[in-house]
């Protein structure tokens, strides 16, 4: 079976309508997931990303990720700080990851780094990126410490991981700001593509 | 803001088949999301092509728990993505093809997908290739996908 085109029959009897898409959760319509920004790394490379002045009109966020760091090692682990915030006194998070060989878990409370994504690392063949789907969830909330969950992972074609974050922001601010920054003082290298979007 | 999260093509299986092939992608779009639902007429798992590659271009490592432990394992050089642990019980998986159309990047595909009776996953997919995917075959090997399991492929667009 083929599907070539969209058809106005599947049109019809299309996916229902929900009211959010998080990272592996069902998909929505057009119309309540909006892009707002987003950076493509040049050949400069990046230390870190930055969404600044994000509106507070949405519900959610969401940002898609694509990255590559030039530290060596296999992987690297970036970070994910708000409105500005580096005390690590105010983060804490836990993971669920597997290596291809063993499922482990690993949790903190806070102090912590803040990681969320998994990034490839200098040490693996080029043009091998990663992926990440972060849920930066009521984010402007501000009765709320806010919560972030993390789909990432690579596969390198003989090793690799995949893993599950959940990390928490103790602050009851609107977030306005966010910013990923590599582990081990590395940089984004080029290509890297981190996207935001809004979710009504 | 562009609004963004576009569907591309659906289908729902009225026929049992054991092929589901999404082509003519267009190139526009940052991101292709894949979501399938269904039931199986055995439980053997999905997995999926793209661009019609059968070689050995496709590698996965996988985290997953299976009702009584949680494991990790993967394999390398494969003629096929990792789908899902689809069954005879209703199962699903979204797969998340991050920046398709990018022809310097190989390219990565992250999901999870489950099976209410078997297990949960998560994935991480390489294609070793630098192409821009154009096509995604979704297939279910020996088993087929009954009448009424659905597949729908979603674009997100960055600005």
């Amino acid at each position: 079976m083929t599907v070539a085109r969209l058809s106005i029959s599947s049109l019809n009897r299309g996916p229902s309508k929900k009211r959010t898409v998080l990272a592996g959760n069902d998909p929505i319509l057009s119309g309540a997931y909006e892009s707002i920004a987003t950076v493509t790394v040049g050949a400069g490379g990046a230390s870190s990303v930055s969404f600044t002045s994000i509106p507070s009109t949405y519900k959610h966020l969401q940002i898609r990720a694509i990255g590559r760091q030039n530290n060596a090692a296999n992987t690297g682990n970036p970070k994910i700080e708000f409105n500005g915030d580096t005390n690590s006194n105010n983060y804490a998070l836990h993971i669920l990851y597997g290596d291809g060989a063993t499922a482990a878990a690993y949790g903190t409370g806070a102090p912590t780094v803040s990681d969320v994504m998994i990034t490839a690392g200098a040490n693996i063949a080029a043009n091998i990126f990663s992926a990440a789907i972060i849920d930066i969830l009521d984010y402007s909330n501000t009765n709320k410490n806010k919560t972030v969950r993390s789909l990432t992972g690579a596969d390198f074609n003989g090793s690799g991981t995949i893993r599950l974050y959940s990390d928490l922001w103790m602050s009851t601010s609107a977030i306005s700001s966010i910013t990923l920054t590599p582990n081990s003082s590395a940089s984004f290298v080029q290509y890297t593509h981190i996207a935001l979007y809004g979710i009504r | 803001m562009p609004q963004t999260y576009t569907p591309i093509a659906s289908t729902t299986v009225g026929t049992a088949t054991n092929s589901v092939t999404f082509s003519s992608i267009p190139s526009t779009y940052t991101d292709l999301i894949l979501v399938v639902n269904g039931v199986l007429t055995g439980s053997g798992g999905g997995r999926f092509r793209v661009n019609g590659d059968t070689g050995t271009n496709y590698s996965y490592t996988r985290v997953y728990g299976n009702g009584s432990a949680a494991a990790s394992d993967r394999n390398s050089n494969q003629d096929f993505a990792y789908g899902s642990n689809l069954t005879t019980v209703v199962s699903n998986g979204i797969y998340h093809f991050m920046n398709y159309s990018n022809t310097t990047t190989n390219k990565t595909i992250i999901s999870r997908n489950s099976a209410s009776d078997a297990m949960v996953n998560a994935v991480a997919n390489l294609w070793r290739s630098t192409a821009a995917i154009n096509s995604i075959t979704f297939d279910t090997g020996g088993y087929n996908m009954t009448t009424g399991f659905a597949l729908a492929l979603y674009g997100i667009k960055a600005a």
